[in-house]
């Protein structure tokens, strides 16, 4: 099948460079410590955040950092053909590791001893990217619930299709089986703290698949912290003094 | 928005919103314009003299960055972000709202919206009856006649020791909450004062702003000072007896609140919720205003939930800044 056409356009009429349309609102949950909706596109995903609080379990109670624990799902609704899945099959059990590994990386956890922070992420609509939009989402809502943090983790994919690398891969792109790397940085330490590919890549391919990648996590960054510091100053200014 | 739902308002009332929150966004001070940071923003600093990083701040490469969402504050040499939302952070002294959650050996564990449960030690409170004295194995069985699970209790925070944050409450008005309303709302809407403890006599009710963000409207409770003196007479220390207080009929017509009082309690209470849901501070003068504006408009109390006086809200509390910085 051709997934980038003659003219260079792809499937949805995007340039192989170019990112879906994302937007983002923070504070979508009242009663959670810190939420936040992430749209990349027609994947949309709702993220909570709840915490630093006394930990549940006693028995895994750390005496000099946080607990922080994730639980990705998947609504009913999100898919195409409407499916009931199991709670905690193998997918959402290793995102749920995943971005929990990611987020912790970042979090300064040594600040919050005896206590944790509990991520709860759900898929609204998969379009594809969806692991991307889980990170992007759980970072807005831990830096609203106030966590400190090293940095905002960021996360987009890329893949290769067709010799051409392509960023931000949809649904029929993703599902196309070719190449899919997903990217996660630290962009203002410029570090890489996930990284995750299905199939194989020639090394000089993969450099630029991940360059593309890179590119676009740092363009989220940037998004994100508009959202967040026009967040700050409209809390700041209805306090008033 | 946060908190606002605008798809219930109308269209004029979404405009004079905005324009409520716009004059708003005028009057805060603009020096403050530009030190909004978010996470891993660097922050300025004058590299000639030395400088203290405090709360929310990293240093990466020798430069000084936020771990946090808030306002940058400079204390001297001291700099820090004052992080907006997130939970409460305790300080010695403050007079806190919490829900018991675990009644344990010697100690009840409240949640107080802090990283950790506080907790509040039976030798550290009063005993009901007024008598200072060694507390007996007795009373640790009977803690529960205190405070039970659930209860809310107001206490003021003692410190840190060894094994988290402690409380304490040894004094008439602190003690176990009855007869109101406990709201919950973010603890930076609720700034520091000299009074915590408020009682509206016009309206007959009290009002105890918890700096932990859990605030209590209830029935006025005459705060009685009766420190027992060393009765001579008493010989053998009083083990408190259960079932003293359990309701009998005439004991609850005893506690009977008067419907004015609640309807008033009620109009306070959606009077914080709505402050809380528009994100303005919230104080003492600021939450009677509001009543006497939901009176003025003859509303209801159930209206006061509605987008109309939300709009409204944003209106004076608008006006109310404006005149404020007039008068400076």
């Amino acid at each position: 099948m051709e997934y980038v056409s003659p003219e260079g356009l792809r499937l949805d009429g995007r340039r192989p460079m170019e990112m879906r349309q994302i937007r983002a609102e923070i504070g979508a949950v009242s009663k959670a410590d810190g939420s936040a909706v992430f749209e990349m596109g027609n994947t949309k995903v709702i993220a909570a955040v709840y915490g630093p609080r006394q930990v549940q379990n006693k028995s895994q109670q750390m005496s000099d950092q946080a607990l922080v624990r994730c639980e990705y799902s998947m609504a009913n609704f999100s898919t195409g053909d409407r499916m009931r899945k199991p709670k905690g099959d193998r997918r959402s059990t290793e995102i749920s590791l995943v971005i929990r590994q990611t987020m912790e990386a970042c979090i300064l956890t040594h600040l919050m001893p005896h206590s944790q922070i509990d991520i709860f992420v759900q898929v609204l609509q998969a379009d594809g990217g969806t692991r991307s939009a889980c990170i992007n989402a759980a970072t807005l809502a831990l830096a609203d619930a106030g966590i400190p943090m090293r940095d905002l983790v960021t996360s987009c994919s890329a893949g290769y299709l067709n010799s051409t690398p392509l960023l931000d891969l949809n649904y029929v792109e993703d599902s196309a089986g070719g190449a899919d790397v997903t990217l996660g940085i630290l962009p203002k330490l410029d570090k890489v703290t996930l990284l995750q590919m299905d199939s194989k890549l020639p090394i000089d391919i993969l450099e630029n698949v991940m360059q593309l990648a890179i590119e676009g996590c740092k363009a989220v960054a940037n998004y994100i912290r508009e959202i967040l510091l026009e967040n700050t100053k409209q809390l700041e200014y209805r306090r008033g003094v | 928005m946060r908190g606002i739902d605008l798809a219930a308002l109308s269209k004029p009332q979404k405009l004079r919103l905005e324009k409520a929150l716009e004059e708003l966004e005028s009057l805060s001070s603009k020096v403050n314009s530009d030190a909004s940071v978010t996470v891993a923003d660097s922050i300025a600093v004058n590299h000639e003299d030395a400088i203290l990083k405090g709360h929310g701040t990293a240093d990466l490469n020798g430069e000084v960055v936020a771990t946090l969402c808030g306002i940058v504050e400079r204390v001297n040499k001291l700099i820090y972000v004052r992080g907006l939302r997130s939970r409460y952070k305790p300080e010695v002294g403050d007079i806190i709202i919490g829900r018991v959650v675990e009644v344990v050996q010697k100690r009840w564990k409240l949640e107080i919206n802090y990283s950790q449960d506080a907790i509040l030690m039976l030798s550290s409170m009063n005993m009901p009856d007024g008598v200072q004295r060694r507390r007996t194995a007795m009373d640790e069985l009977n803690m529960r006649i205190i405070f039970e699970e659930k209860d809310v209790v107001c206490a003021e925070v003692r410190g840190f020791q060894h094994d988290g944050l402690h409380l304490q409450a040894r004094s008439q008005k602190y003690g176990k909450l009855k007869g109101g309303q406990l709201l919950t709302v973010p603890p930076y809407l609720v700034k520091r004062q000299k009074q915590h403890f408020h009682h509206l006599e016009e309206y007959g009710f009290d009002l105890i702003l918890g700096c932990n963000g859990f605030i209590w409207v209830g029935e006025h409770i005459e705060a009685k000072d009766d420190m027992v003196e060393d009765q001579v007479n008493q010989s053998e220390p009083q083990v408190l007896l259960p079932n003293k207080s359990a309701g009998n009929l005439e004991e609850q017509e005893k506690n009977y609140t008067a419907l004015e009082t609640r309807k008033y309690i009620c109009r306070a209470a959606n009077a914080v919720r709505v402050l809380s849901t528009l994100g303005f501070n919230i104080t003492l003068e600021i939450i009677k205003g509001i009543i006497e504006l939901s009176l003025s408009l003859n509303l209801d109390i159930h209206e006061m939930l509605g987008s109309e006086f939300c709009v409204a809200v944003a209106e004076k509390e608008a006006e109310r800044r404006k005149s404020n910085k007039k008068r400076r």
